[in-house]
């Protein structure tokens, strides 16, 4: 479970979040949306205990992580796998070396065996392990290197919670799809709690069934689908109107996880 | 990033490729500056002694001033322009693109990871290459000694060593190990500091470079001053 209470955090005096509070539980799958800057990657920081509030508590299970010392989160962090925009994948070492990267720092597994789990998670997030396995991540187009990101989370740490960090922008229509065709295979077959923050509305219909909207650092809307779609909330109506016309289509698009 | 210097774990493999690196990878590079210094420097020196019929100090003088001064100097600009700036750039390129923080997500501590290999390295290499720096600019010195200054080569080598006593070579080697923690850390604090995407890694780069250079220059006089006034009966 994931509380917020009262969040404040500035960053060198500009207010990011203001009094953010909400809770998220178990196998929950929540789509933070908003305008760029708004301060939805901020929240995703500051679950991962990257980011320090200046105000209130940030709980993970229960345990209040926001004075906690490095070594203290590092344990909460075992149970959280990170997909940073662009995939943020180490650029000096190959694909393979990228997915099996907690495991040669924390493990003292043979090589053989790390790079089986390795082969392992490359075809579970929808890649050859024969092709990509010794390639660099700049030989790899965006879309595949979001998913090696998202197998390099999930193989490091086994989470039970999953942020995403804009996962689908800059990728093409077929790698976007592909995307968030896995995100709803983890939530189905692992049962994560997937928290994705994300300016791509289209996306987050088909990923989540909770939509909270971040507006100037406050929380401008919590709740459902079909609440989101009704809403009479100025902030809410402005950040949807110029989505209105495509999202009929939209509402009905589900994705399928693929077997 | 000291503190770090002692704790687990350890990155041996790191470190190691990162002395390969800093020592291999600049060793070109004090070669030529040691050279082309100490024969330059023995040059200007030759037609200077000339004037007072005192050709035969050249080694004295290489000896002192290349060993105490002129080769941890060197060693130490010519690394820390090499050296700092790749080191500032390839930390703040990876704080640009979140690898710090996926780094720090995988409950790895980026200090003890990319900062305390490259200072570990530092310190033990850039001695080694200014001993190397040393060796090439007082052989340059001896060939200049040789072809131009008409001294011999018995007289310029027994020159040389009566000046290689142990406070000369303690302030040789003592001054590239503080060059090597200003390197190390202005470098890394610069790369790991540095903010405002391609460009403002550029210029965490460049004031990198700059502050390590000036540093070096000022903590050299002081080094200097300080030795004079506590071990001066070692000189």
């Amino acid at each position: 479970m994931i509380e917020f209470r009262n969040v404040d955090f500035r960053y060198e005096e500009r207010p990011i979040l203001q009094n953010i509070s909400f809770r998220i539980n178990g196998s929950e799958s929540v789509v933070f949306m908003g305008a760029s800057g708004s301060g939805k990657s901020t929240i995703l920081r500051l679950i991962l205990g990257l980011e320090t509030p200046q105000r209130g508590e940030v709980l993970i299970d229960g345990k209040e992580i926001t004075r906690m010392k490095e070594s203290a989160k590092r344990d909460i962090r075992k149970n959280i796998g990170m997909v940073f925009q662009d995939g943020a994948l180490f650029d000096s070492l190959t694909v393979g070396e990228n997915v099996g990267y907690y495991l040669f720092e924390h493990t003292n597994l043979a090589d053989d065996e790390i790079e089986s789990r390795v082969r392992q998670m490359l075809g579970f997030v929808g890649l050859d392990p024969d092709d990509v396995i010794d390639k660099l991540p700049e030989q790899l187009s965006g879309g595949m290197q979001r998913r090696v990101a998202i197998g390099r989370a999930l193989l490091s740490t086994n989470p039970k919670i999953m942020l995403y960090d804009e996962p689908t922008t800059g990728l093409d229509p077929q790698s976007s799809e592909n995307v968030l065709r896995l995100i709803v295979k983890l939530q189905e077959e692992r049962s994560v709690c997937s928290i994705v923050v994300t300016h791509q509305i289209a996306d987050s219909f088909a990923i989540a069934k909770r939509f909270v909207v971040i507006d100037k650092g406050t929380v401008a809307f919590d709740g459902t689908l079909d609440q989101l779609r009704d809403s009479n909330i100025p902030q809410v109506t402005e950040f949807l109107d110029p989505f209105r016309e495509s999202m009929a289509g939209v509402l009905e698009r589900k994705f399928v996880a693929p077997g | 990033m000291v503190r770090a210097l002692f704790g687990r774990p350890w990155y041996v493999t790191e470190t190691l490729e990162q002395m390969y690196l800093i020592g291999i990878g600049s060793l070109f590079l004090i070669v030529l500056t040691g050279a082309f210094a100490g024969q330059g420097f023995a040059l200007a020196f030759s037609v200077e002694l000339a004037d007072f019929g005192a050709k035969n100090y050249l080694g004295r003088i290489m000896s002192i001033s290349i060993v105490r001064e002129l080769g941890p100097v060197l060693c130490g600009l010519m690394v820390a322009a090499r050296v700092a700036a790749g080191i500032t750039a390839e930390i703040g390129a990876m704080k640009s693109s979140n690898q710090l923080d996926a780094m720090v997500a995988f409950g790895i501590d980026p200090i003890r990871k990319i900062a305390v290999p490259r200072l570990i390295a530092l310190i033990v290499m850039v001695p080694v290459l200014t001993i190397i720096c040393d060796v090439i600019a007082i052989l340059g010195g001896w060939i200049i000694a040789g072809l131009i200054a008409h001294v011999t080569t018995t007289m310029y080598w027994s020159a040389v060593f009566e000046r290689l006593i142990f406070g000369n070579i303690f302030i040789g080697l003592f001054k590239p190990v503080c060059f090597s923690f200003i390197i190390a850390f202005v470098a890394c604090y610069k790369g790991f500091s540095a903010e405002g995407g391609t460009k403002g890694v550029g210029q965490a780069t460049t004031e990198s470079v700059v502050l390590t250079s000036i540093t070096i220059l000022c903590v050299n006089f002081f080094i200097t001053k300080l030795v004079f006034s506590l071990i001066k009966g070692y000189l």
